[in-house]
């Protein structure tokens, strides 16, 4: 059996899959972040296996960038969490709910 | 041979993903993370893009990862021991990847996604560095600047996220 083309979108969507479980499972910021970037990761997979099997560039250089602006995306966003630790003392979701009352 | 190695690749890199998500030990998930990256890393080279293997190597584990336990060391209080998982969050979670796998397995399975006849395997084009440089510095020069303005904004934006704001009043 060849590992075609399906066989790397199928792996990229179990992948992604798997982070959106995590997001929706978890209640620890960082590790929903993680899996946030798991799934980005995923997405990337994608690319890279179109863009090789149907021979073109462009999604290999989409990847490029699309890496550039994760590394600047986790950076900000761990401020963020970091912020919110700072002025809440926790970094559990369900108890940062006060749009909820 | 290749396809020996996707096939353990694949399972290696799904199998540190579930413990991403399943590890209760935010240091765990952090390294199974790390591992899950390397399989995707593995699974790169595999589709000949050998220096967006070395690349994603090199940001998310030598960036993205360290800084996630750096994080974690700063912040995570519990010692490392969260609450188990609830039985109904459990199911909703399990519900909504259920949902999005068949979602997706329908386009996977029945799209034709090799509309071209047989796939182009006969240039390796991700494999040479000149073939970046070459769409990097001509079609794609201005995203390539708007990455680097969009890199100093993040810059600017977590120095100010990261400073201590005095005389906010609380929120709780």
């Amino acid at each position: 059996m060849i590992a075609g083309l399906n066989a790397y979108i199928a792996l990229s969507a179990l992948l992604f899959a798997i982070g959106f479980f995590g997001v929706l499972l978890r209640k620890n910021t960082l590790v929903i972040y993680m899996c946030l970037e798991l799934m980005l990761v995923a997405s990337t997979l994608a690319l890279v296996a179109f863009s090789r099997f149907n021979g073109t560039m462009d999604g290999n250089v989409f990847v490029f960038f699309i890496l550039t602006v994760a590394a600047a995306e986790v950076a900000v966003g761990l401020a963020i969490i970091v912020a919110l630790f700072r002025r809440r003392q926790t970094v559990q979701v369900d108890e940062l709910d006060s749009l909820k009352h | 041979m290749a396809d020996i190695l996707f096939y353990i690749t694949a399972a290696f890199t799904v199998f540190c993903a579930f413990g991403v998500v399943f590890n209760r030990n935010t240091v765990n998930a952090a390294l199974c993370l790390l591992l899950s990256l390397m399989g995707v890393a593995v699974l790169f080279a595999l589709l000949n893009a050998y220096l967006l293997a070395v690349l994603l190597v090199l940001v998310y584990a030598g960036a993205v990862v360290a800084l996630f336990l750096f994080i974690v060391m700063l912040l995570d209080t519990q010692g490392g021991h969260n609450r188990p998982f609830k039985i109904i969050s459990l199911v909703a979670s399990f519900g909504g990847l259920t949902l999005l796998l068949c979602g997706v397995s329908a386009i996977v399975t029945r799209g034709q996604l090799t509309a071209h006849g047989a796939p182009a395997v006969s240039a390796p084009v991700g494999s040479v560095l000149k073939s970046y440089a070459e769409l990097l510095f001509t079609t794609y020069l201005l995203p390539v600047e708007i990455m680097g303005f969009l890199l100093l904004i993040a810059m600017l934006g977590v120095i100010v996220l990261c400073k201590k704001f005095e005389g906010l009043e609380d929120v709780k």
